[in-house]
């Protein structure tokens, strides 16, 4: 709604303002010509140069940077001069879809090559394309899929977290003293770095001989607290370790929804006669679905790209039991340095994450579509 | 309150069942609330502990101070940065240092970096109509918050082969404008809303009175958007703080920071619990810190976008 106005107010001000005069116009496309022709030339001096045509003895790719640095300054300025006002407003987006082609979108299609080709950084030998290869091994890796299935598991986990984030919101939300203190404790977890939680609780709190989180469990009965030995135990621990971190970005989302409620419906629901659980179930549970669809979709999200603490805490084990796809290829590269398979097994898990996302995304449009 | 006060003295009869309900309905929201504020802030208890204990008090599984055992400076003391080692030489403090202020150098720059783009990009997006061939406002947009999909892992062997024949590899500047494009999306997600509940009445009351597109944006309507960069800062660093999986690809002596640093003691020769947690007391203290003072405006970013 309010970028319908402001989109009118911008063809107001377009209206208002003078059309760029033809010198101005043709100063700019040359300008634009100009820095393209040199950031080709640049390019293609550098490739002659790697192929040993040229004998320029370049080491890097740096002046291909500093070439589409000028290249991008030079479109900007370009832009303003060739449109004028629509130009100015084309420089507020400008920077940053450059920025993010240079270092998102070239890499990833970078990647894509290197995903189809032999290459293994500590050996001599060089870049090797290798057809389908790294594919084919791929889909024999067996903890490859073993990891894929954690995976699944773990974003299963989401709705745990949600369920418990959901509970303490409510509490918070409730009229309670210290407020304050309890909001800021509970947001506590997730300013820490994860490697700090993994050490602090996968290795030292859950230490099997004197953890507390250890003594804890002896404490209640469990003879053996073994947190990372087992593989269904381990994976129980990795997600724990993560929910604590996760909780209190759900949570206050879902504080801030609870928050948005209008009172007087809570209280019509009172005078009604509805008791709290009626009034849970019947109110602010639908009211607060639009949040928790975005909550729960930005969580998993954040939880496709786990890997710190496993990294950290069981490097994968035992047996690749809590191992993640990330945490997977980090083993991959670092003890391997097997760039060309690490990247096949990446792309083909961001393009699974693409078709999930889509699906997930499609299926909460069309659900709230249902229940609105 | 005000029903409360209608229904009391209909319901005399049950009054006291119903406010000893109450009553137990309350210690049991406190209970609650207490059980978790533990289960936050033990760790962090146990751990800024444990950098004071000796390995025999390690081992016992001591919890409280002079009690349960006699606080030992040696933790600190293996980073250099007890009392009486801080006016001394020491390399460990040195090495420290240098992690932690490339720390503080990569969070600092990507943050600021990323706000500059994310919010002109943010800005664009929520006034203007654009067309850059097929894509719309709303493909723009999608472009920038799908990199939120994108997983690291994608980018980090593609971005150890560039930045090798860039010469980035562990240097800040690499780290910079890989931090930046990780939290370019937040920034922009945070900024549109932001920029959208600013009324566009004021910047066209200043465009009537001749100032230019940019003009008003940096006189009128930025520094009424200011919450919301602190906002988007704040998160940004604290995500740039706590990355770990592209330093740990992409530095190795130089640019390394204190996440990688405190992944890398736990060594081959037994872990030192005390300096360990030396360490990560250190590592947290800056973002504990923040949070208490800031939370208010890390929950606006937290939860901007998230209720319209």
């Amino acid at each position: 709604m309010v970028a319908g106005t402001a989109t009118s107010g911008g063809e107001q001000a377009r209206a208002v303002a003078a059309p760029v005069a033809e010198p101005r116009q043709r100063a700019g496309r040359l300008l634009l010509l100009v820095a393209s022709l040199l950031f080709a030339g640049v390019v293609l001096a550098q490739i002659l140069d790697r192929a040993d045509v040229l004998g320029l003895g370049l080491t890097t790719w740096r002046p291909t940077l500093y070439a589409y640095v000028i290249w991008g300054i030079a479109l900007c300025r370009a832009q303003v001069l060739i449109r004028g006002e629509r130009g100015q407003q084309a420089l507020f987006v400008l920077p940053a879809v450059l920025f993010t082609v240079a270092m998102a979108v070239f890499p990833t299609l970078f990647g894509f090559t290197i995903a189809f080709s032999d290459w293994n950084l500590s050996a001599f030998a060089g870049r090797r394309f290798n057809g389908l290869d790294n594919v084919r091994a791929m889909f024999r890796d067996p903890f490859y899929w073993n990891a894929m299935g954690n995976m699944v598991l773990y974003t299963a986990a989401v709705l745990v977290e949600y369920a418990i984030a959901f509970a303490l919101a409510l509490l918070l939300n409730a009229e309670i003293r210290a407020r304050k203190f309890f909001r800021v404790a509970f947001l506590l977890p997730l300013m820490l770095s994860p490697v700090a939680v993994s050490w602090m609780i996968g290795k030292s709190l859950m230490e099997y001989r004197w953890g507390p989180a250890a003594t804890f469990a002896r404490w209640l009965g469990w003879e053996n607290p073994a947190f990372f030995a087992t593989p269904g135990i381990a994976k129980l621990s990795i997600m724990a370790i993560d929910a604590w971190t996760f909780i209190p970005f759900l949570m206050v989302m879902l504080l801030a929804g609870l928050q948005a409620i209008p009172r007087d419906l809570l209280e019509a629901a009172r005078v009604d006669g509805a008791n709290a659980w009626q009034t849970f179930w019947r109110i602010v549970f639908p009211l607060m679905l639009p949040v928790s669809l975005t909550a729960i979709v930005l969580r998993i999200i954040f939880k496709l790209k786990l890997a710190d603490i496993v990294i950290n805490v069981t490097a994968g084990g035992p047996g690749g039991a809590t191992d993640t796809v990330t945490s997977f290829i980090f083993r991959e590269y670092r003890d391997r340095s097997n760039v060309g398979y690490g990247t096949m097994l990446a792309m083909f898990y961001l393009v699974l994450i693409i078709v999930f996302m889509t699906l997930l995304l499609n299926l909460v449009a069309r659900f709230m579509r249902r229940v609105t | 309150m005000a029903t409360e006060a209608v229904d009391l003295p209909r319901a005399t009869g049950r009054l006291d069942g119903l406010s000893l309900a109450r009553t137990f309905g309350r210690a049991a929201i406190y209970a609650l609330l207490l059980l978790w504020a533990f289960v936050c802030l033990f760790p962090i208890y146990w751990t800024v502990t444990t950098s004071f204990k000796t390995a025999a008090d390690v081992m016992q599984g001591a919890l409280i101070p002079w009690l349960d055992f006699q606080p030992d400076r040696r933790g600190w003391r293996s980073l250099g940065l007890s009392a009486d080692t801080i006016f001394q030489v020491s390399t460990v403090r040195e090495e420290f240092l240098k992690r932690f202020l490339n720390s503080v150098v990569a969070s600092l720059g990507a943050s600021t970096l990323a706000v500059v783009l994310g919010s002109l990009a943010a800005y664009g997006l929520s006034r203007f109509s654009y067309r850059f061939g097929f894509m719309r406002n709303k493909d723009i947009s999608f472009f920038f918050l799908s990199q939120l999909i994108l997983p690291p892992v994608v980018l980090a062997l593609p971005f150890l082969v560039l930045y090798r024949e860039l010469a980035l590899l562990d240097t800040r500047v690499g780290l910079i404008l890989l931090y930046t494009l990780m939290v370019l999306p937040i920034v922009v997600w945070i900024m549109r809303d932001q920029f959208d509940t600013i009324p566009t009445e004021l910047e066209q009351a200043a465009l009537v009175d001749g100032c230019s597109v940019w003009g008003a944006f940096l006189r009128i309507i930025l520094p009424l958007a200011l919450p919301g960069m602190v906002a988007a800062f704040i998160l940004a660093m604290i995500l740039c703080w706590n990355e770990y999986f592209f330093a740990a690809l992409l530095t190795s002596a130089d640019a390394k920071t204190l996440p990688v640093m405190v992944a890398s003691q736990t060594g081959s020769q037994g872990i030192n619990w005390w300096s360990m947690a030396a360490l990560s007391t250190a590592a947290i203290a800056p973002l504990a810190i923040l949070g208490v003072l800031l939370e208010r405006y890390i929950v606006k970013g937290l939860t901007a976008g998230a209720v319209k």
